[in-house]
This record gives C-alpha cells, structure tokens and sequence, in this order.
C-alpha cells in the first residue's frame, strides 16, 4: 500500500466521526522504483492532506518532507523529487491500519489493506 | 473541415461514441468546441461504416483515428461519386491548392483499393488504379512504407449478409488518409495471453473503448471498484492512466494464483506501470475519507443566507492557495458550464467563467467580505468546480450483474435476511475473523456506485459502467440509472444473448455532491438494508436469463418453436 492510498482512506466503522487519518503499523515498508511522472505529482497534489501525508510519511521513516508546503513549490524540482519518493515508491508491505477512534485494526498484508468490516461494525 | 471516418463493422453502437469522447479528449480546453456535427453520404444507412465527421483539424483527426479502437481510418475525401465518371468529374474539381501538396515529387504514395461488402479480385484492383491516371501524380510508389496513402472505396450490392438493408446505390469514395486506428494492440493485449484470468475478465477491445470513454491519458487517476484480476484497468494504464482497484474479493487482490500470476503481474507482462492502490474494500460501505472540504464553499455561495455556511466557507478560504485556480482556469469548457449554468441561472452559456465570476462577487458582496477575500473564495470556488479535493478523474467498471457473478456485501447472509439477529464478534476472536458477506442486489449496487462516483470525482470526471437490460423489452432507453450530479452522454449497447445485453454507460460529473444529495443516499441505504429481500427478487436477472423459454417447454421440441434471432443487431435494422 502507497501512502497515496492511506491518505484517500479512512475508518468507516458504523458511528465513527472522524476516522481519518488512520494510524499506521509498520512491520515491513519496501521501496519500488516507480517512473517519475510529474503531470500526475501535479494533479496530486491539491487532493492531499497534507499533514496527514507527512505524519505517514515518517510512521514509515521517511522524514524528508516539509512540514508546511504552498503549492508554489509544485516549481521545485527537488521538492516534486521527494514528493514522488514518499507518495509512490514506499510501500507499507506488511502492518496495519489503525481507526483513530475505536482502534479496530484493518490489516495490510503483501501489500493489501483489507478494509471490510465485521458484521457489528456495519 | 468534413473528414470521411471509415468504421470497421463492428460493435456498430459504440463507433461514434469513441470518436466523440476521442474529441473531447484531444480538443478538450480549446475554443468554439462544443459536439460533434455527423453527416451521411448519399444513400447511407446510419449503420454504415461510413460516417463524414466535421473535425476542426487534421491533427485533431490524426490524434483521433490513431488512438480509436473501431476506426478503421479517417481520410480527406477529394471526390465521391456513384460511378468512376462522376467520382473523376469530382476529383478534377477539387481544389488544386489541396491536392498539389501530397503529389509533388519526391514524395511516395500507395493507392489502396478497399470495398465494403465484396471482394474485388487484383486484377479489378490494378484496373480501378489505373483510371486514376487524371492525377498528376509525381512522386514514386512505394507500397511498403509511403508518405501519402490514398485510398479508393467502394459501396456496391452487398445483399443482407450483413444485416443492412439493400444499398440503394453505389458510391466509390477517393482520398487521402489521415489516420487509422493501430489495432495491432488488440492481440498483444487478448485475453488468452493474459496470465492472470478470471471469470469476467473484460475482453481486451472492450477495456480499450471502455478507457477511451473514460478520457484515460498521462496524469490521471482512474478507479475501478470492481477490479476483479485488473482487466478494465489494464487498458487505462496502457493509455498512460494511474490506476486503482478494490474488490470485496480479497483473494483475487491480495493472492491470485500465485506469485507471477495475480493482478500486479497482469501489468507487469505488458511492462504498464503497476496500479497505485489495490485493496479490498466493498463498495456498498466505501472507507473513503470524506471530501467535504470543498462543498461547504459551493452550499455557501448557494445558499448566501447561510450563516453557518458563511463561517464554514471562511475557514477554508484561509487555508485555500490563490495560485492554483490559474492552471486550472483553461480547462473551464463544455460539459462544466452546464454545471454553472443550474447552479447559476443569470450565467449563459458561452459567457465563461467571468459571468460566474461577477455572480459569485456579488453574493460576497452582501456580506461585505473583505476585497482579498473575494479572490481567495472564488479560487476556491473554481478549483472546488474543477474538483480540487476530489480523487479519480474517472471510474471504470462492470459491476456484477448477479449474471454471470453475483455482488457480494458486507453482512451475512442470515443477517441480511433477518433469520439471525444482529451480534457481536467476541473480543478473543477479532484479530482474524472472516466478516461474512451476503448478496448485493444490481438496484443497490448501482445506486451505490452512482452515489461513490458523485463523491469521489472531479468535476468534468467520467463514469463508465456496463449496465444489463433484457431484451423484451426493446424500448432500453428510458431505464438507465440516473443521479443528479450526472449527466448521460452515450450509450453503446452489445447483445449478449438473445435474453439480454449490456449497454455502456458514459456519464459526466456536471453538479457537486450537495448535503442534500448525501441525505436522500443514506436514506437509501437503510431502504436497501430494510428491505434485503424485496430488493434482491426485484433485480434478479438471473432467471430472467437462464429460466427455461415458457413456449418451449409447453411444446416439449425445442426445435419446432424456435425461431433464429439475428446476431446482428444495429438500433435501426
């Protein structure tokens, strides 16, 4: 799971509020190489929560981020860089998504977070 | 400037709904563009495989042909005509001016000769070409690898083999070829090279036309909620699209066959970036975070009288960025005005953005927001139009149909039904239980998708989804699904069976998901939940479509009472 995917996602747990963002548990993060594309980083980037991404982002180790960002800095070559690495190249592989307020576990295994709720969740 | 578009004669529906969508996509954000003007020759039927097509230029007509999947190619026509005499009349007075260009010499040519419905032996074809003597052809031939294809076509009496009616005449068609679709990418994509295959994976040449109605290009997000082993997604990815899929399945997302034979691999075989997400989800109960953000600016401006909304609206005004409206400004056409226009009645179309502007200011107005503001709520109101905040670009699908596979949905069955009453999952035995999953009606599913799409695309944003109709009834028109955030713009039917067929459905997003909108949905859903039953046998396709023919097992000889239904069908054969 890309931290693309965790940004978009959030408990929907039956009489949860806020489930967004769900925490993270890592037990295994790979990096994959992914092509640069920088049309879609552009398109992205307004669709992001930003501190959230950035919380995520270091939950994973990737700390390399700016904690505040203006979309002015889409000019930046370095900052689209490490935009990419953090939105496409880090996968959670193995671990969990955590609801922020009742702190169901939503597994992710190889590669996939499972987000189907138990019966007395729905 | 008018193009001759030479189909090939299949998948009859679908032919000119590519061409259009092709148009928008090449001509999107370009000036004085609104549809498509059609025309047919003389004597045509509309299910003919020529169709002239005005197109604003021959790039434009180039890009189309070349990315189509049913266009065998579009040309400029320098003559027509019902026989050889009147097609040379007209050929010698086409303007020189267009002509000279692609005859001068050092250049190379071909000269194709092609007919619709028969076969015109070489020798017939060598003497055709040589009555074209009367151009002034001057550079050489070259049948391998020529700067200029032209191309000879004719119409004759092909009888009814085809399912057309009689042609009423003949027409021999001459021009330059412009474009022509590269279908040489259907059997490198067929789905008997495919490694990982389930079920319903969607037949290549059908993923492709699906993505070309989606508008699938560099730098979008397309999403399909019913990924299954990744079939449709495929054809957007090879269009340059970013990808992602959820199933309720988990094991065709997660596990597939095995190592090299799941999703991941299906794009990996054709070297196609891999989706950015995969997850199992149900569609019935989307974990999608909430995009709310924008819409309180639309209800504020909407509903000026709102205080609630006003306050609300200010909040995010402060965190909005003035820069990213003007990117976005220019992609402000067609489809999206429509949108204005019913939330903004004073704004006619064609008056752009400044008219919804001035609107927009005045509103603001009354409550004396401060000069600096103004321009903060309007970028926010524009790029929240544009769909800033809002996710997928677009959402391809098939759902099931309960045909061939049955949806599934959180809640057990029994559950479902009533049979059991609602329980707990003991703590000790959460960490790996297997939530239960029951039947999910076609009704519920689509209004579900429907409502998942209003949410979750941009403005503009394109949902393109299969929708089953039995053939009984032939007037198929009038029961699509509909939504108020959408508006239906084609509608491509394939026979199935003779019980029932699929229509492709290609809506666009023209009005924000409003409260309102998310109310009647919600109530919706507890309908649906309420009444699990009613609904279910209300959508059952299923026996509609494989229940024995009443007639015939009246008779008991199930050869007497049949009668041969054509395969072909065009809707107006």
């Amino acid at each position: 799971m890309r931290l693309l995917t965790h940004n978009m996602l959030s408990s929907n747990i039956k009489g949860v509020s806020n489930g967004f963002p769900l925490r993270i548990e890592v037990e295994k993060v790979v990096e994959k190489q992914v092509d640069f594309n920088a049309d879609f980083l552009r398109n992205m980037f307004p669709k992001i929560e930003w501190k959230a991404f950035v919380d995520a982002a270091k939950t994973v180790g990737y700390a390399e981020l700016p904690e505040e960002v203006e979309s002015s800095a889409l000019e930046s070559e370095e900052f689209l860089n490490k935009f990419h690495h953090a939105l496409l190249e880090l996968h959670l592989e193995e671990g969990a998504l955590v609801c922020p307020e009742t702190g169901r576990r939503f597994p992710v295994s190889k590669g996939i977070p499972n987000m189907l709720l138990h019966e007395d969740e729905v | 400037m008018w193009y001759l578009c030479m189909f090939f004669h299949r998948l009859l529906d679908y032919r000119k709904a590519e061409v259009e969508s092709l148009a928008q996509l090449f001509l999107d954000g370009k000036d004085n563009w609104s549809s498509l003007e059609w025309r047919l020759p003389l004597h045509h039927h509309p299910d003919s495989p020529f169709h002239y097509v005005n197109l604003p230029s021959e790039d434009i007509a180039r890009n189309i042909a070349n990315r189509s999947i049913l266009v065998k190619g579009i040309y400029e026509i320098w003559g027509e005509g019902s026989s050889y005499e009147e097609l040379e009349e007209c050929i010698r007075s086409y303007p020189d001016e267009r002509k000279l260009p692609y005859l001068e010499p050092g250049t190379t040519f071909k000269i194709t000769v092609d007919s619709f419905g028969k076969v015109i032996s070489f020798q017939d074809q060598n003497d055709r070409i040589k009555r074209f003597t009367y151009i002034p052809f001057k550079g050489q031939v070259n049948l391998k690898n020529p700067d200029h294809k032209f191309w000879v076509m004719e119409t004759d009496d092909y009888g009814s083999s085809n399912g057309l009616p009689p042609v009423e005449g003949r027409r021999i068609f001459f021009g330059r070829e412009v474009g022509g679709a590269n279908r040489s990418l259907l059997p490198t994509y067929q789905l008997k090279s495919r490694n990982y295959l389930g079920p319903t994976a969607m037949d290549a040449e059908m993923a492709f036309l699906m993505a070309n109605q989606a508008l699938a290009t560099p730098g979008k997000l397309v999403y399909d909620p019913f990924v299954g082993t990744g079939s449709i997604l495929v054809a957007a990815a090879h269009f340059g699209a970013m990808t992602m899929g959820a199933d309720i399945d988990i094991r065709v997302v997660r596990d597939g066959r095995g190592p090299d034979c799941n999703v991941w691999s299906n794009f990996k075989q054709y070297g196609l970036p891999m989706p950015v997400g995969l997850l199992r989800a149900d569609n019935n109960l989307p974990p999608w975070r909430p995009g709310l953000k924008e819409s309180v600016l639309i209800l504020f401006l909407v509903n000026p009288d709102s205080r609630l909304y006003a306050r609300e609206a200010d909040k995010i005004i402060r965190c909005l960025d003035v820069a990213v409206l003007l990117g976005h400004l220019k992609k402000l056409r067609g489809e999206m005005l429509v949108g204005f226009e019913s939330q903004f009645p004073g704004s006619a179309r064609g008056v752009d953005t400044t008219g919804v502007l001035l609107k927009s200011h005045a509103i603001l107005s009354q409550f004396g927001v401060h000069a600096k503001v103004h321009e903060h709520v309007l970028n926010g109101l524009l790029s929240s139009w544009l769909g800033l905040g809002k996710v997928f670009d677009a959402i391809i699908c098939d759902p099931p149909y309960g045909v061939r596979a049955g949806g599934r949905k959180s809640g057990g069955r029994k559950l479902l039904k009533g049979t059991v009453d609602p329980y707990t999952v003991p703590d000790d035995k959460r960490t790996d239980h297997i939530p239960s999953t029951g039947a999910y009606s076609l009704v519920e599913c689509v209004h579900d998708l429907l409502d998942l799409a209003a949410r979750m695309l941009i403005m503009g944003g394109r949902l393109v989804f299969f929708y089953p109709v039995l053939r009984e009834d032939d007037n198929v028109e009038n029961h699509f699904p509909e939504h108020p955030c959408f508006k239906l713009i084609a509608t491509s039917e394939q026979i199935l069976s003779s019980r029932y067929s699929r229509v492709l459905l290609t809506m666009v997003k023209i009005s924000p998901y409003t409260e309102e909108i998310a109310e009647a949905a919600r109530i919706k859903h507890i309908d649906f939940r309420e009444n699990h039953l009613k609904w279910l046998e209300d959508g059952n396709l299923h026996s509609a479509v494989f229940s024995p023919d009443p007639q015939l097992t009246a008779t008991g000889d199930s050869k007497l009472g049949k009668e041969p239904k054509p395969k072909y069908r065009g809707k107006y054969v």
